[in-house]
């Protein structure tokens, strides 16, 4: 056998060509292994998020880290939102239009349907899912490369909070924005129905718009907003738990993304059963 | 100076640190070397208070950190600047802004005695037209140069270096051990360099303490670690051909 050395400027580039990788065994994240035992997280998550509220070392730091997290989270996101909404808001329209058959109930019904379908379910619910996938899976790459790459250490040793400072201004973020965002959507969701039901000819605009005004509950909204702003908290704090709390390497980073995707859609499709089960009652 | 004393620490069943007692000395570069696994960066994290110890204490100038609140540790690691082994910068920060942080974050300066102190530290490693690059643009070298720079921005006056010239080559090493040396001395600051290479050893240390299988094994000067006849010692110092000509040569 003979080893062979490279020496001198480019040799990183060189040997990326000529050295094969093995893959020796499939290493197991010990972290992987202790989501099976969810009650030490959930102790584990709370006491991490006490860590969050300590007193923030410099406000005006923070304060400035809250509008970067703003763009990031919240404006950066205002596409897909908007794309997402328009449609779902065109393929109720369709499905109620065609559904509805008896010559009975009224056409401005579907209005009325999008409107509150939206309201209360999709733009809260299903955005709030969208942005776990968007948002959260940035979130657990982003803190999870820092944890690995010795960067929380860093903080941590000059003195900083670091969970403070790296998880609560995503969190204080997205409770701002994301209600925002999801009144957006509302609006496009029902833009994007109005315009699905005038082409298709299914509803006419008339009867859309005097539908979406129908026996029009203004809580709904309330309910909405009060939903968005939990699954905003669960959206940032889940994959920050999972991002921090990772080891090893760039399969480990990637992995705690999955997961905390997979979580926080879980966690907000409970906490959904919850709050309307709390607030609708 | 730092003082550590009956220091033991264990992962679940597995006891990594055993009883350890060392004194890290003021104005000198302290080094900490030994095997992989042996114990030495778990030592050296136990100290910064990234771990709790089990038993044991940890005494900064007599200031007993391992038994301080997290308030307290705080503001005694405002006092600690840390080189990581890959450098540890943060890659949505310019390097100006990475030197810039813990200034920002911890004192009353305006932005511009903030620039001009990040300027004086990137001149003291020589990397003063590096400031708007992101660590991303830099070479493994300038980023350690950069980190060093970020570790004494705030005057530190304990300085920890994990591998501080692992990957470099040998030409960049003997300049980041040098660097270590030069701000030891003109800072007078306690500085403690965990390392494998006995080239920085015998370059820039001035006491050593051996780390073997989480006990403190050895502690000696640089002239002293060449002629122990400690076994586990010599293993480890004259481990490749050429340093065992070396001892060979000394023999005789």
């Amino acid at each position: 056998m003979c080893w062979h050395f490279i020496f001198g400027k480019g040799k990183s580039s060189l040997t990326i060509e000529t050295v094969e990788i093995f893959f020796c065994e499939p290493r197991i994240a010990n972290f992987s292994r202790d989501y099976m035992n969810i009650f030490i997280h959930i102790g584990r998550y709370v006491l991490w998020m006490g860590r969050v509220f300590r007193r923030p070392e410099k406000w005006s730091i923070y304060r400035q880290r809250i509008f970067e997290e703003v763009q990031n989270i919240g404006y950066d996101s205002i596409g897909l939102v908007a794309m997402v909404s328009m449609f779902m808001g065109a393929v109720l329209t369709i499905q109620l239009a065609y559904n509805i058959v008896s010559p009975l109930i009224p056409t401005y019904t579907v209005g009325l349907g999008v409107r509150d379908s939206l309201i209360l379910e999709f733009s809260p619910t299903i955005i709030s899912i969208i942005l776990a996938g968007k948002v959260g899976s940035s979130i657990a790459g982003e803190i999870g490369t820092m944890r690995v790459t010795d960067q929380i250490d860093a903080l941590d040793i000059m003195g900083v909070n670091s969970t403070g400072y790296l998880v609560g201004p995503k969190m204080i973020a997205a409770m701002i924005c994301n209600p925002f965002i999801v009144i957006i959507s509302i609006a496009l969701g029902i833009f994007g129905g109005y315009m699905a039901g005038i082409l298709t000819g299914e509803v006419s605009g008339n009867d859309f718009i005097f539908g979406i005004q129908y026996w029009f509950q203004p809580f709904y909204i309330f309910y909405a907003l009060i939903k968005t702003v939990v699954f905003a908290a669960v959206i940032t704090t889940v994959p920050a738990y999972f991002g921090y709390h990772t080891s090893g390497g760039a399969l480990e980073v990637g992995r705690a993304s999955t997961v905390s995707v997979v979580y926080s859609i879980v966690i907000i499709l409970m906490f959904n059963l919850i709050l309307t089960q709390m607030l609708l009652q | 100076m730092i003082e550590v004393k009956g220091l033991n620490k264990s992962f679940g069943e597995h006891h990594v640190l055993k009883n350890i007692d060392a004194q890290f000395h003021k104005g000198q570069v302290n080094i900490i070397i030994g095997q992989s696994g042996s114990g030495k960066t778990v030592l050296t994290k136990c100290m910064v208070g990234l771990h709790e110890v089990d038993s044991g204490t940890i005494e900064y100038d007599g200031r007993e950190f391992s038994r301080m609140s997290f308030n307290e540790k705080k503001s005694v690691r405002q006092d600690i600047g840390m080189l990581f082994q890959g450098g540890a910068l943060f890659d949505s920060l310019t390097v100006e802004d990475n030197i810039m942080f813990p200034l920002s974050m911890f004192t009353d300066k305006n932005l511009k005695e903030r620039r001009a102190r990040a300027l004086f530290c990137l001149e003291r490693v020589n990397l003063s037209d590096t400031g708007q690059l992101f660590p991303s643009e830099l070479s493994g070298g300038m980023k350690k140069r950069v980190a060093i720079a970020r570790a004494i921005s705030m005057n530190p006056k304990y300085l920890f270096c994990d591998e501080p010239n692992s990957g470099l080559d040998p030409k960049t090493g003997l300049v980041i051990d040098q660097l270590i040396k030069e701000i030891t001395d003109e800072y007078d600051i306690t500085t403690i360099v965990i390392t494998h290479d006995m080239n920085s050893v015998i370059e820039i240390g001035e006491n050593i303490h051996f780390i073997y299988e989480g006990e403190k094994w050895w502690e000696g000067s640089k002239e002293e670690i060449l002629r122990t006849d400690n076994q586990e010692v010599v293993d480890f110092v004259y481990a490749s051909k050429f340093m065992k000509q070396v001892r060979a040569d000394l023999a005789k």
